[in-house]
């Protein structure tokens, strides 16, 4: 049984009809880490949204100056090993006044590569250490187009400086990207969130 | 008829209650661009285009839009009275680039792409390519273009492919007091031949 009001259908089917303006925003999915090897996202990235915003919250890591990097998959997760090329800048700042500078970072970009895409630098591992941020994702069911990615992260370098670090690129595939997968450079994920989002 | 739970409205005259809570983002309008179109508008008022005072914030985001030839750059102005695209803007402009032969052009502030107090279409890429695959995703944020007091704040970041990976940022104001009352998206030399570009008002 539907619900119409006003001629507008409002419910049908046992959801808010789509033709009624609701936030465009949607929370997908949210993982938790606890002492994880990785986390992967296998589900819930399709064509039902053009954009996918993956929220890190708090990404602390088990080993001290370890990177948080992503790889992406178009086999549902089998494998994660989708060609990327990437562009890479750092901005950082140390709690004791030293290191202010921007840098263009060749260590941690990609050409035409298929490892993991580091997202951040020297992750620090002391307890109140860790990394926040977000990674959009652009239209990844595409079939016609590369698979845009912008990522900025805000961290704390194990040698107590804040690091401000971009990331842009694409994932030089037309075949749709269904899966993503975030694991640290080496060593576990201790804790954190990873949230994902579509975007209507 | 409404639907009303525990005495708290719901649904009346044909859509959520303005006092239930639906996020804070809220899609206004896409157009999908399928065959080459010379220029993309938003304007207030127009094919239920919302640009004015209902929020503080819009965001654009522009999705896989796809030049007719190559070597384009994505480019946007402003109106204030919805016919002239010709705002005065004072801005920044910074990119990073990765060829996929692993040549990087270092971080760059770009001279070549700013403006002062220009009434020229701005830049939001460096390049896009016409390859079959070759496009340009991103956003430009515009905050309180009803603003009748001061000038009108923009941020951009956009990803781009011409055989490279291009990180572009772009952030400055239109230089009026006028409200801004629409915006007009277009490749630079060419028409956009696929695409889609979204507008979103933030609560």
């Amino acid at each position: 049984m539907g619900l119409i009001s006003n001629g507008t259908t409002l419910l049908d089917a046992g959801a808010i009809d789509s033709g009624v303006a609701t936030g465009a925003l949607t929370l997908i999915s949210t993982s938790t880490a606890s002492s994880s090897a990785s986390l992967s996202i296998t589900s819930g990235i399709d064509s039902t949204y053009k954009e996918y915003i993956f929220k890190f919250i708090n990404i602390h890591p088990a080993t001290n100056n370890k990177e948080l990097t992503f790889n992406l998959s178009i086999d549902g997760g089998s494998n994660y090993n989708v060609t990327k090329t990437t562009a890479v800048h750092i901005h950082q700042h140390g709690e004791d006044g030293s290191n202010g500078n921007s840098e263009y970072s060749t260590e941690r970009d990609l050409a035409q590569g298929t490892g993991y895409q580091k997202i951040c630098k020297d992750l620090g591992n002391g307890n109140d250490e860790s990394l926040s941020g977000t990674l959009h994702l652009f239209e990844p069911s595409s079939t016609t187009f590369v698979k845009h990615f912008i990522t900025r992260t805000s961290s704390y370098f194990g040698s107590d400086r804040a690091v401000d670090m971009y990331v842009a690129g694409y994932g030089n595939t037309t075949t749709a990207v269904n899966a993503i997968d975030f694991k640290m450079s080496s060593g576990n994920i201790d804790s954190g969130i990873i949230k994902m989002y579509g975007i209507k | 008829m409404g639907l009303i739970s525990n005495g708290t409205t719901i649904f009346d005259a044909g859509a959520l209650d303005s006092g239930v809570a639906k996020g804070a983002m809220t899609l206004i309008k896409t157009i999908t661009i399928s065959s080459d179109t010379a220029t993309v508008s938003f304007i207030h008022g127009t094919s239920d285009v919302v640009f004015d005072s209902t929020y503080k914030e819009y965001v654009f985001k522009y999705i896989n839009c796809h030049p007719a030839s190559d070597d384009q750059k994505l480019v946007f102005q402003a109106t204030t009275n919805g016919s002239n695209f010709n705002t005065t803007v004072t801005n920044t402009y910074f990119l990073a680039q990765h060829t996929e032969a692993d040549n990087s052009n270092p971080f760059t502030y770009s001279t070549g792409d700013d403006q002062a107090q220009g009434t020229a279409f701005q830049r939001l890429n460096e390049s896009t390519g016409a390859d079959a695959d070759q496009s340009i995703s991103g956003y430009l944020c515009i905050f309180e273009p009803s603003s009748t007091t001061f000038v009108k704040h923009y941020s951009s970041r956009s990803s781009s492919i011409f055989d490279q990976a291009s990180d572009v940022y772009g952030s400055g104001y239109f230089n009026t007091t006028s409200a801004i009352t629409g915006i007009q998206f277009k490749f630079d030399g060419a028409s956009i031949g696929s695409g889609s570009i979204s507008l979103y008002g933030i609560n």
